[in-house]
């Protein structure tokens, strides 16, 4: 963190009521609500937007995003976007493979909703492993995020070629049926996810601070998404899965993240605890 | 001489929360330190090793044979308890926030490491202010120099490994040129400071 940006990082205590203010003023001009989000993350993203984005002070980012709504898009970026990887963490797709699948089977259709998409790399890594077993015909899966600019690169679904070779890797130790490379094309440095992926894939804007369930599902896949947030809004978000999840239906959570603190623990029982594959508990 | 003669003064009082960064040869020299911390220390320690992303790590079992206190891996939002060691999970960063509180991210590499040394001292730094000691022990990068430094901006003590004597040096001396009022140590006299720290027996 630059000398520039280290006061909101570190600062007087001042520095927070100046937080406070500067996120009371995005909601009120741009509806988005961060106030639910964990402070140590958010002063992080906010002192990397200040140095790069060139501002001296939060109060002057303040001024530039809520005069210039494409400030406030680029602002967006770096609050929300979380790179990941196709098939990051395999053990948690292996498990997936192994404890969610044969279960998958036994429905005619599936619903998937993968919360928290950001650049989308879950979400192809969903429809891969899907095609594996056989799956993706009869499902259609649900990718949500805030950011409109993530949800477009999502849906593009276009990657540097330099992470195929990671891509690979994670995808084979996730318990791969198929070589990755049928599932896109390769040109210019980039790789392209195969457009047949994408039919049974639905991108759409939605806010687990502000928005409501909008469909029933069997499986949410919501990883390294409520570390970012506090517990109230983390206890939200999980409400909403609970709400949206069909009788019996799956949960998955990131490797660091638990329902051990949640007010809806007992709402859901551990399935594959050491992957974190939750199942909603019979009501 | 004692550990707090060797590092000036008393610098053991008020001291809440000990925070560690290491990467190559550190398993090592965490391991060598861990021993001296006393059951009653009541300290809460956070521990960043550089390691292979790949989970379950074996760093948390490892530390825990070496250690009277409680050694886990958190998760998120676990609250901070004294007498307990942090080891930060494979891939995430960790981070202390007011409360205080675990708090995890999939934030960017910093300085190509995740945990990194810097994010978890920065985040440290600012919940403990003076109440936090940062030692900077074996490693071949620079990461933990800007931590390292937030720690001293903010009346903590600041420890490292004197180079000469660790596996790989050249993160004790990035945190040496970075912070010149940080002392340089054995890891022998290291240990005799943790083990100063706390209600004395």
């Amino acid at each position: 963190v630059d000398a520039q940006a280290e006061g909101i990082v570190s600062g007087p205590v001042d520095a927070g009521i100046e937080l406070e203010s500067f996120l009371g003023a995005i909601l009120a001009k741009y509806h988005y609500d961060f106030r639910g989000y964990a402070r140590v993350s958010l002063k992080r993203r906010l002192a990397s937007a200040l140095s790069r984005m060139g501002y001296a002070s939060l109060a002057r980012l303040q001024e530039g995003v809520v005069r210039d709504p494409a400030e406030f898009a680029k602002l967006l970026d770096f609050m929300t976007v979380r790179v990941s990887e196709l098939f990051r963490d395999p053990p948690y797709f292996r498990a997936l493979r192994e404890h969610v699948v044969p279960i998958l089977r036994t429905y005619p259709s599936l619903k998937v909703w993968v919360a928290g998409c950001s650049t989308g790399e879950e979400v192809w890594s969903f429809a891969i492993l899907l095609r594996e077993e056989g799956l993706l015909e009869r499902t259609l899966i649900y990718a949500t995020d805030i950011n409109a600019r993530a949800l477009a690169a999502a849906e593009a679904g276009v990657y540097a070629q330099d992470r195929v070779p990671l891509f690979t890797e994670n995808h084979r130790l996730s318990g791969g049926r198929t070589s990755l490379s049928a599932h896109y094309t390769a040109a210019y440095g980039r790789v392209a996810l195969d457009r047949s992926l994408r039919r049974n894939v639905v991108f759409s804007d939605h806010s687990l601070a502000t928005d409501s369930v909008f469909a029933e599902v069997h499986v949410v896949s919501c990883r390294n998404v409520l570390i970012y947030f506090e517990r109230a809004l983390q206890d939200r978000a999980v409400g909403l899965f609970g709400d949206a999840l069909c009788r019996r239906g799956y949960l998955g959570l990131g490797a660091g993240e638990s329902l051990r603190f949640s007010a809806h623990r007992d709402a859901f029982e551990p399935v594959v605890r050491e992957d974190r594959i939750y199942q909603k508990v019979a009501a | 001489m004692t550990a707090t003669a060797a590092i000036g003064g008393d610098l053991g009082t008020g001291v809440e929360a000990v925070a560690i960064g290491a990467s190559s040869g550190g398993v090592e020299a965490v391991s060598a330190l861990l021993p001296a911390l006393r059951r009653t220390c009541g300290l809460a320690v956070f521990v960043v090793v550089h390691q292979p992303r790949r989970r379950p790590s074996l760093l948390a079992p490892i530390f825990a044979q070496r250690c009277a206190l409680r050694v886990c891996e958190p998760v998120d939002k676990d609250p901070v308890r004294p007498g307990t060691v942090y080891v930060a999970p494979p891939d995430y960063h960790l981070l202390v926030d007011h409360g205080p509180v675990i708090t995890l991210s999939t934030d960017d590499p910093v300085c190509f490491s995740r945990p990194s040394i810097d994010v978890l001292f920065e985040s440290a730094a600012d919940v403990y202010r003076g109440r936090l000691a940062g030692i900077v022990l074996s490693g071949a990068n620079d990461d933990g120099a800007e931590g390292l430094a937030a720690i001293a901006r903010e009346g903590g003590v600041a420890l490292v490994q004197d180079p000469a004597t660790a596996a790989a040096g050249a993160m004790c001396v990035a945190a040496l040129a970075r912070t010149p009022a940080a002392r340089a140590l054995s890891l022998a006299a290291i240990a005799e400071y943790l083990h100063s720290l706390g209600p004395s027996a």
